[in-house]
């Protein structure tokens, strides 16, 4: 799955990279932030021409607590790679890679929806998937997973009996 | 004059109407029937399933996926436990890969007769919509005949497959594999030379080859732009490398062009089943490790050590060594992804579902630029989004 042109791509990003995790044939580059835009350009150029997903993961305990992952498809010599930032808890802040991604308009979105961390340069960071007035970013460790009391406005439960109309029920006949 | 048809009005599309595909909510500025900016609302159906999955086992994360998405179930499970077997290092026995394809295929098939007979309702062929729906019904009856379930099967196992099949199972499916063509060609006929259908879809939706790159739209939408992406021959799984079929490819990235690509993908699948029901061969449905599948039924009255392995199985699960992997399938609607986070506990750090018909719904606003309001449940129905599949 790696594929020639991740290698190469690896090799590329040497200078750029502060570590190289190889886990089942797979491929992820460390990177600082301050260079996230440097290292997707150049892998751009690269030939990965497509941002198949970005996403991010809460690390809690450990520093720094995020991890944002680019994954990035070479389509010509079928190639996987993922590019990994890490991010502080304290200001989650990321330069946005709409220049070089703009597909990466909705992905940023939801990863601030769902993690809190803000991307500079966003012509439109506001909530994707949960309500504009939630309080908290769901997928954050912290965030606890319980049930919420839902409630019912103007909503008078009606008994069987009020919905199901009384007609005489006719009595069963007998067996011949 | 001029400054009166300047003026713009803004369009509130749902939530729910367009078409009814899911609930969707389209903000729209018009200028007087051509749409100058479309913002798709989405979120409606958001579960948190990204969550959840963090709080169960692996196995137990097996339900979620056929309720993610709802019209390719067995592609859904299939995705789901390629990505686990990848964490584990461990591969299916041939048999189960087999039956796997077998079924995935038949689910794109479904998938892609739902959508026919939904889109065709759009533009108003409304008889399409009950003859794609009986043909759906056979697959049905065959994903039900070897699952229980008509939907939410959780048939496929982490190594697996829960059971065999049962008897009179390759019969049923080589005589939906042989009708298939003829029905095919028949919905062709109605369609592709109905002059409503070809006035409504050519040239309407339109999105360029570039677009579809810089959206990331894969599936029938990027190959309708001409991007030969599919994830079957780029990134081969589950032994898909061995089969022969072909990727077809549109050349304007039009609403007809994705009606094409999806009719001729039907007719690969039915290739690609055909091959596989040649090649199914007895033998072991699930890998015969202790530490990833629950032991045979008849040995647990015999052995302590399968005792103690089902119930380790059972209540704790296994687990994986620390990493990450991202294993993607190719689903109806395009690459489907699970990127799982292990950090060597019996639940996923993270497990992110990498959704096909969100990037490619991103793309409608430009799909639909200067395209008139009523193209607009054309666009969405030549998308095939799962809104399911998009808020997850």
């Amino acid at each position: 799955m790696t594929g020639a042109a991740a290698e190469a791509l690896a090799r590329t990003l040497a200078g750029l990279a502060v570590a190289e995790e190889r886990f089942r044939d797979e491929v992820t580059l460390v990177v600082p932030a301050e260079r996230i835009l440097e290292a997707l350009g150049q892998a751009r150029e690269a030939g990965f021409a497509v941002l198949t997903d970005l996403t991010a993961i809460d690390r809690l305990p450990v520093e720094p607590r995020f991890e944002v992952v680019y994954l990035l498809t070479n389509y010509t010599t079928p190639a996987r790679v993922r590019i990994k930032v890490r991010v502080d808890a304290d200001d989650p802040v990321l330069p946005s890679a709409i220049p070089v991604y703009p597909g990466a308009n909705w992905l940023e979105r939801e990863v601030f929806d769902m993690f809190g961390i803000r991307f500079d340069g966003h012509p439109d960071l506001r909530r994707i998937l949960m309500p504009d007035d939630w309080e908290g970013h769901p997928l954050r460790k912290d965030f606890p997973l319980v049930e919420e009391p839902v409630h019912f406005v103007g909503h008078v439960p009606k008994v069987p009996s009020a919905i199901i109309p009384k007609t005489p029920r006719t009595p069963p006949t007998p067996p011949r | 004059m001029s400054e009166l048809a300047r003026e713009t009005l803004v369009l509130n599309m749902g939530p729910h109407h367009p078409s009814t595909h899911g609930v969707l909510r389209l903000i729209l500025e018009l200028e007087g029937e051509v749409i100058l900016r479309a913002d798709p609302v989405i979120g409606y159906l958001h579960t948190g399933f990204e969550k959840e999955m963090e709080t169960r086992t692996y196995h137990q994360n097996i339900v979620f996926p056929p309720r993610i998405e709802y019209l390719a179930t067995m592609i859904e499970e299939h995705a789901y436990v390629l990505a686990v077997e990848k964490l584990l290092g461990v591969r299916a026995p041939e048999r189960a890969e087999t039956i796997r394809i077998i079924l995935a295929e038949l689910s794109r098939i479904a998938s892609h007769l739902v959508w026919l007979g939904t889109s065709a309702i759009d533009v108003n062929v409304t008889s399409m919509l009950m003859y794609c729906f009986n043909d759906r019904e056979r697959v049905m009856d065959i994903l039900e005949m070897v699952s229980g379930q008509r939907m939410m099967h959780g048939y496929m196992r982490v190594g697996g497959l829960q059971w065999d099949v049962p008897a009179g199972f390759t019969e049923q499916v080589r005589a939906f594999a042989e009708a298939l063509p003829a029905r095919l060609d028949e919905y062709e006929r109605l369609l592709s030379d109905n002059l409503i259908w070809r006035e409504r879809t050519e040239g309407i939706a339109v999105l360029s080859y570039e677009d579809a790159l810089r959206y990331g739209c894969t599936g029938p939408i990027g190959r309708g732009s001409g991007v030969r992406y599919d994830v079957r021959k780029a990134f081969p799984y589950g032994g898909y490398e061995t089969y022969d079929f072909d990727i077809p490819l549109g050349s304007r990235g039009d609403s007809y062009d994705r009606y094409t690509v999806r009719m001729e993908e039907m007719r690969q699948s039915r290739r690609l089943i055909l091959q596989a029901l040649d090649r199914l061969r007895d033998g072991p449905v699930i890998v015969d490790d202790r530490k990833v599948a629950l032991p045979p039924r008849g040995e647990l009255v015999r052995s302590m050590e399968a005792v103690i392995h089902q119930f380790k199985l059972v209540s704790e699960g296994f687990h994986p060594p620390a990493g990450e992997v991202y294993s993607a399938v190719e689903s109806p609607r395009g690459e489907k992804g699970y990127y799982l986070v292990s950090d060597g506990g019996n639940r996923p750090v993270r497990a992110r579902v990498r959704s096909p018909s969100f990037n490619n719904l991103q793309a409608l606003p430009v799909m639909i630029y200067r395209n008139m309001v009523s193209d607009v449940v054309v666009a969405i129905a030549s998308i095939d989004i799962v809104l399911g599949d998009v808020d997850r």
